[in-house]
């Protein structure tokens, strides 16, 4: 009997042991080679191969939520550059990026909304395009943020509602 | 002529106590490795093709962390910056660097960098970005002080009992939403405690340790 056990813990240890512990399934992750693979990646995409079009949006109309949304997604793809205020005075153009335009300058204070919707989607002199990581809506929400920060360059403290007042000073 | 000689005794205490001191050694060698840092890789700093410093670009510069990883709210997968990103600012800024010639020749050829991974997950972990930072865990919970490595390491062993350890009891991991990206955030005295924050984020970690949860 006692051999027996011996014989059953043994063997089991055996088949344990041989076990991969499928860390490694032939399963296809992100950024990951098949297992054993050489990497052989395409130097361009084949020829005859035409991007996918983005489907337009509609302008969404302006909420609270649009601008706050814009405000986070400026501060963080725009701001670097950009800075926080829009003055074209980021920490990137302090270090050595060609300074943008500040959004308070009259030619961007008069230009429509498609243009600030367009130079993100397909850049702008040395700004490259940032369609790959700000989406179509996200677009808009910018837009509508620095809109928002055109206007709050010329208000006045009567802009303010009474309530808030008290926070600015 | 005697098959045992008058060393026999002596060579077989000797092969005895070998054994038995091997057997020792294997059991200590089993019982000590998985929790050695050479096996699970904690502080592992792989070499990469550029030697990219998060310190620089996030805590110098103030990048925020979905400036390059643009998918980490919505995918399992954070993202890793196509070169484009890179080129966005290196276009301009260190264009002669030498240490940033494999990213200019990248993108000459259209090659991606091949960037070696620090966070590794064997297949059959079911990890998602998305979720971990919609119910309010910041980055530098499983990543460490990321925000101030030069080089990127690996902050954590990523053992399964160190994820059981948060998902049994995430009270002290959760942040409030607007601070998920700062790498430098602390708890002060007006941050809603862990206990609001679960309540907040609907957070029920009775069911959070299933194994359906992380296992498919």
């Amino acid at each position: 009997m006692k051999l027996r056990h011996a014989i059953t813990v043994a063997s089991l240890a055996v088949a344990l042991a041989a076990c991969d512990n499928m860390a490694n399934q032939p399963k296809r992750l992100p950024y990951e080679l098949p297992y054993g693979a050489q990497a052989n990646w395409p130097a361009l995409p084949p020829q005859h191969i035409i991007a996918h079009d983005e489907k337009p949006v509609a302008v969404p109309p302006v909420t609270m939520a649009l601008l706050e949304r814009g405000q986070q997604r400026f501060d963080i793809y725009c701001a670097p550059c950009h800075s926080k205020i829009g003055d074209g005075r980021g920490m990137i153009v302090q270090r050595g990026f060609p300074q943008p335009p500040s959004y308070y300058i009259a030619r961007l204070r008069d230009a429509p909304n498609q243009h600030f919707y367009d130079v993100i989607t397909h850049g702008y002199g040395a700004m490259y395009s940032y369609a790959d990581r700000v989406g179509a809506e996200d677009r808009w929400a910018i837009v509508a943020y620095i809109r928002a920060l055109q206007a709050s360059a010329s208000a006045q403290i009567a802009d303010v509602p009474p309530d808030k007042r008290q926070t600015l000073q | 002529m005697a098959i045992f000689g008058p060393r026999a005794n002596l060579f077989m205490n000797v092969a005895l106590l070998a054994a038995a001191g091997g057997v020792t050694f294997l059991l200590i060698l089993i019982w000590v490795v998985p929790v050695m840092g050479y096996n699970s890789q904690e502080r592992y700093t792989p070499r990469q093709p550029v030697p990219f410093s998060h310190k620089h670009h996030v805590s110098g510069l103030g990048l925020d962390c979905r400036y390059c990883h643009t998918t980490v709210e919505i995918s399992q997968n954070a993202g890793i910056p196509p070169i484009h990103t890179c080129m966005t600012c290196h276009s301009q800024i260190w264009t002669n660097a030498e240490m940033l010639a494999p990213v200019r020749q990248s993108l000459a050829e259209g090659k991606p960098l091949r960037w070696t991974r620090v966070y590794t997950l064997p297949d059959y972990v079911y990890f998602d970005h998305s979720i971990h930072i919609a119910k309010g865990v910041g980055c530098t919970e499983c990543h460490g002080p990321i925000g101030d490595m030069p080089l990127t390491r690996k902050a954590t062993t990523l053992y399964m009992s160190w994820c059981l350890s948060c998902h049994r009891d995430p009270a002290p991991h959760l942040r409030p939403k607007d601070q998920v990206f700062n790498p430098h955030w602390q708890r002060t005295a007006d941050t809603p405690s862990g206990k609001e924050l679960m309540a907040e984020y609907h957070i029920h970690p009775e069911t959070l340790s299933d194994c359906g949860v992380c296992h498919r």
